[in-house]
This record gives structure tokens, C-alpha cells and sequence, in this order.
């Protein structure tokens, strides 16, 4: 039990640098409404001036601190287009069993879902669904693609 | 089903105790067996000689307890079917067995006669007449036939005449387009059929222990659900009204029920364990932890459940009773596991385990004792028993890399010794392999 915990720790440790990068990376293209040829409320939009997704470490489905201030971003989003429904894919990396990646998949999901539901988004325009780790964003066996793996994504379904 | 169009003729000789080939751990030395040419009178007939013949050879040798002695070096080349072997000359070239078989037409079909000999001990230990119907049954003559020399020979239950069920997979490896195919356990590619269209992915397939039906997970309408697809109709069918993702489904020894995973909305979307009746439609939750519970496998007794849970902070293998009470630890090593497998003899519990930035595929006792790896690599998954319990058979991927390559993902076949592994082809990709019951 205590090499696992070690192991999990040395997976954390190597993640929390990876997922720091990425939602700094989102949160400043948030701030900075780009604009151009974007229509507002789309798929587009929420990728390029909010964040479409939020990262999890090993094995976990909890949010980070980085993860709430992306979904806190993304409820406001949805506030202001209210006609827009979602669809959060919730994914894990391919370092487990299809089995237990689906189960932590769907956990993940429901995270982000339950997350946007308690900052006032009804849940009728809310689903959710675990892909496991059967639609990898980054092709690769290493930590740099694991990290950016799993993930919650929020999917405009309308 | 074949041991009802077949008409098989026994003329057992019950010989004192057959031969039995040691299953104790360790390497087997495979046994010498000489396979005549299965003879025919006219180009037909010879034709379903030479596929039998070759489909025997293979199927006994893929086993890792026979090699075909070279044809080349038979000094007798009599059709032995009719007339006492020459057992000296077998005897000379080092032949332990022999099998010689004629097939020929007749009103209603095929006949096949067949005869194995021991050669050391200079007589017959099996003779068997076989009436076939249709031609396209000559493969699973071939598996019926290779199936009663191994279980003469061995005293173990044969394996040859049973299917596999996986999920075949192809195109980039975020977007797989995958699709359940079945096909004879040697995966020869004149038995190779898929079943669904590749529209929607399936995943984990598993066969019914007594039913031509399969249980899977299926992404319609992007929900994850199981379903049960009829082999006999074709037809596929939802289990439960579920308001949210099932999963890892099973069938219980009989056949009647369902055991799987669902992650309930009310519950956090946390997967337990449930029990879905198919009769009565009728469903019990087995599980109630805050932690993941899944991959549930069925005791061949039916009285236990052997399943996945991170209950303890990580994926660990329990076994409880199966109304979910006496949920007890088994795994004891070090490292993250998964898939467990009971084995059709009772007494394993096949799994994988990933430590070390490797994945393992193993057996342990019903108490997590002598835990053995039997293959270890980058990525192994899904192992499934052999239905006689002596063989494993799981999936193997390679790395992948950023631009896209690699990936791949290959069944493969392993005696539980750890011994004769080799790949069972399959036209493109292969995983989430499972065997069916003998049939």
C-alpha cells in the first residue's frame, strides 16, 4: 500500500505541472476576448474565450482549484447564452483497465456536471457521458499526453 | 447444437486410465503425434481431407501439448482406418499416437471415420464415426475431432470447438471505429463474421455459458448501456431501463442473469454493482461504497462474485457472497488491479495488474495466495479463460506516439504455465477478446 501511495504521488507530482500550463494557457485567452470572426455562444467561442475543458490527476475525478475557476467561467458562459445546451464528455487516461476507465470517466463528468449544476445551470440543459479511455485528445503512451487526457469536456449540443 | 446434427458413433474402449499429460506448472514437453492422411476417393472428399487434417494438426499443436511428427519421415502410408497399423514403423519415428481417418460421400452427407492408436502400447484407444450433414461444417468436424484426441490423450476437456467473441478495431486511435466479430478459436479467417456495422462503439463483449448470446456495451445515441446480442436472430436488446452509464457485464453461470455496473445520477454517477434478472426484469443492487465497484465475475458455482474496487483508496480485487454481503480483500501485492476473471475449474482468479509502469497478467488463489505473473508488457487487458480453465487468452497493445503511430492491439493465446504464447489473427485489430463455452 505504501509503494502505491508513492506512485500515485509521483503521477500527481508530474501531473500538476502539465495541468497548471494548460488551464493558465485557457484562463488567459478568457480574459482576452479575442473576438473576430467567433460567433458568440458557439463551440468556438467557449474553446477560444472561456475554456471548452478542465484536467484531473491520477486516478481522480476531483477538481482542482484550476478546474472550479475554468467551470466557474463556463457557468457564466452559460448564463449568458441560455439557449445553449451541453453535453461534458468525461475521459481518463489509458493507464488503467477500459472497465474501471469508464467508471472514473463518468465520476470525472459528473464532476463537471454537478460543479455547473450547484453555480445555478439547469440541469435540463446539462448531460453527460464517460468515454473511458477510448477517445484519447492526444495520441501518445507518456504523462504529457496521459495529462492531457484526463479530461472533462464541455460540448455545445445545440 | 453440432452434437445434435452430428451423429456421432462412439466405440469407447475405456483403456485403463488414458495417458495423462501433467497440467502441474512448467513447461510440457508436447507429445508426438502422427496424423496419416485423412483419405478421400474422389476431389471432394480429399479436398475435406486436407482441411480436416490440416485443421487437426494445428488445432493440437497450437495446444502446446502435441507436435504433428513431419509427414516426410511415415514410413506407412496405408489408409489405417480398416487395417492394424504397422506399429513398429510408427514406433521407429518416434510417433506417440496416431490418427488416421477416411472421409467419403453418402446419401445423407459426409462420413467421416476416424482412429487413434497408442503407439507404444501397440493398440486402439478411440474409434468414432461422424455423419455430416452440410460441408460448411467440416471446420467444426475438424474441432470435434481435434477435441476428442486431446481429451483422450490428456484426460483434460477439449477446447477446439468453441468461438471467440472481440472487438475488432481499426482507424486512428482517437477515433476507433470499433465492431464486435466472432470467429473459431484458431481464428481462421473462413470463420471470421462481424456482427455489428462499426456505427456505434462497442466494447466488452462476453458470451452466456449455455446461450448463444453475448453481453457487450454498446454507445447508442452516445448513451452507454449493455445489451444481449442474439447470435441465433441477430437481434440485440437493452438490459434495463437505466437512467445512466452500465457497464461490465456478465452473465452468471445459468445464464439467467445479468451482473454489471451502473453509475446512478442519484449517486454521484459512483458505479456499483447490480444484478439484473433476465426473466423477471427484476434488478439488485449488490454494492454500496463511495468507491468505484466494478468488473464483476460470476464463481462457476454461481455463489460468489470476484470484482474491481477502489474502495480502499485503490483499484484492488474483492470477493463477495452474491447477495454483495462478505466482501473480503483478496489481492495483496503491490500495485493497481483490475479485470478479474474466475476460471471455469473454480479455483483461479485470472487479473491484470499494472506496477512498475507495467501491466501484468496473472492467476492468484481464491484468497489472493500464490499469485503468478504469467505475461507482462506495456499494455495487457481483458483475459479470458480457456472454457477447460487451461488456457488464457487477453490483448496486447503497443505504445503510441504523438504523430499518430503505433497502437496497435493484438489477441494473444498463453497456456496459464506461462508457456506457447502465440497471436490468434484476427483481419484488423483485435481486443477485449472472450471465449465461448465448449459449444
Amino acid at each position: 500500500m505504501l509503494m502505491v501511495a508513492g506512485f500515485f504521488l509521483a503521477s500527481c507530482a508530474a501531473t500538476k505541472t502539465d495541468q497548471g500550463g494548460d488551464v493558465d494557457a485557457a484562463s488567459a485567452s478568457a480574459s482576452s476576448s479575442s473576438g473576430g470572426e467567433i460567433t458568440a455562444g458557439t463551440q468556438e467561442d467557449l474553446i477560444v474565450n472561456v475554456g471548452d475543458r478542465v484536467f484531473f490527476e491520477f486516478d481522480s475525478s476531483e477538481l482542482t482549484v484550476d478546474a472550479q475557476a475554468t467551470l466557474d467561467a463556463q457557468a457564466a458562459w452559460l448564463m449568458q447564452y441560455p439557449d445553449t445546451n451541453i453535453t461534458v464528455e468525461g475521459h481518463a487516461d489509458e493507464r488503467g483497465t477500459r472497465e474501471y476507465n469508464l467508471a472514473l470517466g463518468d465520476k470525472r463528468a459528473f464532476s463537471v456536471y454537478s460543479y455547473l449544476a450547484q453555480a445555478g445551470i439547469d440541469t435540463n440543459r446539462m448531460e453527460y457521458v464517460s468515454w473511458g479511455k477510448e477517445r484519447p485528445e492526444v495520441i501518445g503512451s507518456d504523462e504529457t499526453a496521459y495529462s492531457q487526457n484526463r479530461r472533462g469536456v464541455t460540448l455545445v449540443s445545440n | 447444437m453440432i452434437k445434435k446434427i452430428l451423429i456421432i458413433l462412439f466405440f469407447s474402449f475405456n483403456a485403463n486410465a488414458a495417458l495423462e499429460v501433467t497440467i502441474a506448472q512448467g513447461k510440457v514437453e508436447p507429445t508426438p503425434i502422427a496424423i496419416t492422411q485423412i483419405f478421400g476417393a474422389d476431389s471432394d472428399t480429399a479436398r475435406y481431407g486436407n482441411t480436416l487434417r490440416q485443421i487437426i494438426s494445428n488445432n493440437l499443436t497450437n495446444s502446446g501439448l502435441f507436435y504433428t511428427v513431419n509427414e516426410d519421415l511415415y514410413i506407412q502410408s496405408d489408409n489405417l482406418v480398416e487395417k492394424v497399423p504397422r506399429f513398429e514403423d510408427w514406433k521407429l519415428i518416434k510417433a506417440q499416437f496416431l490418427l488416421s481417418a477416411d472421409v467419403s460421400k453418402i446419401d445423407k452427407g459426409i462420413r467421416l471415420r476416424m482412429r487413434l492408436y497408442d503407439v507404444f502400447n501397440a493398440k486402439e484407444i478411440e474409434k468414432l464415426q461422424l455423419t455430416i450433414p452440410d460441408e460448411n461444417l467440416i471446420r467444426r468436424v475438424g474441432h470435434t475431432v481435434s477435441d476428442i484426441v486431446y481429451e483422450r490423450i490428456t484426460g483434460e476437456t477439449g477446447y477446439f470447438d468453441t468461438r471467440i467473441v472481440y472487438v475488432s478495431e481499426i482507424g486512428p486511435l482517437d477515433q476507433r471505429v470499433k465492431r464486435l466479430a466472432i470467429m473459431d478459436q484458431d481464428g481462421h479467417i473462413d470463420s471470421h463474421q462481424f456482427l455489428t456495422d462499426g456505427k456505434n462503439m462497442v466494447l466488452t463483449p462476453r458470451f452466456a455459458p449455455n446461450k448463444q448470446l453475448i453481453t457487450y456495451m454498446e454507445y447508442k445515441n452516445n448513451l452507454p448501456r449493455v445489451y444481449i446480442y442474439n447470435l441465433k436472430t441477430g437481434e440485440r436488446e437493452i438490459v434495463g431501463d437505466f437512467p445512466g452509464m452500465t457497464f461490465a457485464p456478465r452473465f452468471s453461470p445459468d445464464s439467467q442473469s445479468v451482473v454489471m455496473s451502473f453509475s446512478d445520477p442519484n449517486n454521484a454517477a459512483n458505479s456499483e454493482i447490480y444484478l439484473m434478472d433476465l426473466n423477471t426484469r427484476s434488478r439488485s443492487r449488490l454494492t454500496n461504497d463511495s468507491g468505484i465497484d466494478t468488473s464483476p465475475s460470476f464463481s462457476p458455482d454461481g455463489e460468489k462474485i470476484v470484482f474491481n474496487s477502489d474502495r480502499g483508496g485503490s483499484p484492488q480485487l474483492f470477493i463477495m457472497d452474491k447477495n454483495g454481503d462478505n466482501i473480503k480483500r483478496i489481492s495483496k501485492g503491490r500495485g493497481v488491479y483490475g479485470n478479474p476473471v474466475w476460471s471455469p475449474r473454480g479455483d483461479l482468479i485470472a487479473f491484470t495488474k499494472l506496477t512498475q509502469g507495467n501491466f501484468h497478467i496473472g492467476v492468484m488463489d481464491l484468497n489472493g495466495n500464490n499469485e503468478r505473473v504469467i505475461v507482462r508488457d506495456f499494455a495487457l487487458e481483458s483475459p479470458a479463460w480457456s472454457p477447460n480453465g487451461r488456457y488464457l487468452i487477453f490483448h496486447r497493445q503497443k505504445r503510441s506516439n504523438l504523430d499518430g503511430t503505433g497502437g496497435e492491439v493484438t489477441i494473444h493465446f498463453i497456456d496459464i504455465t506461462g508457456y506457447n504464447e502465440r497471436i490468434i489473427p484476427t483481419p484488423r485489430d483485435g481486443s477485449d477478446p472472450a471465449w465461448s463455452p465448449l459449444l
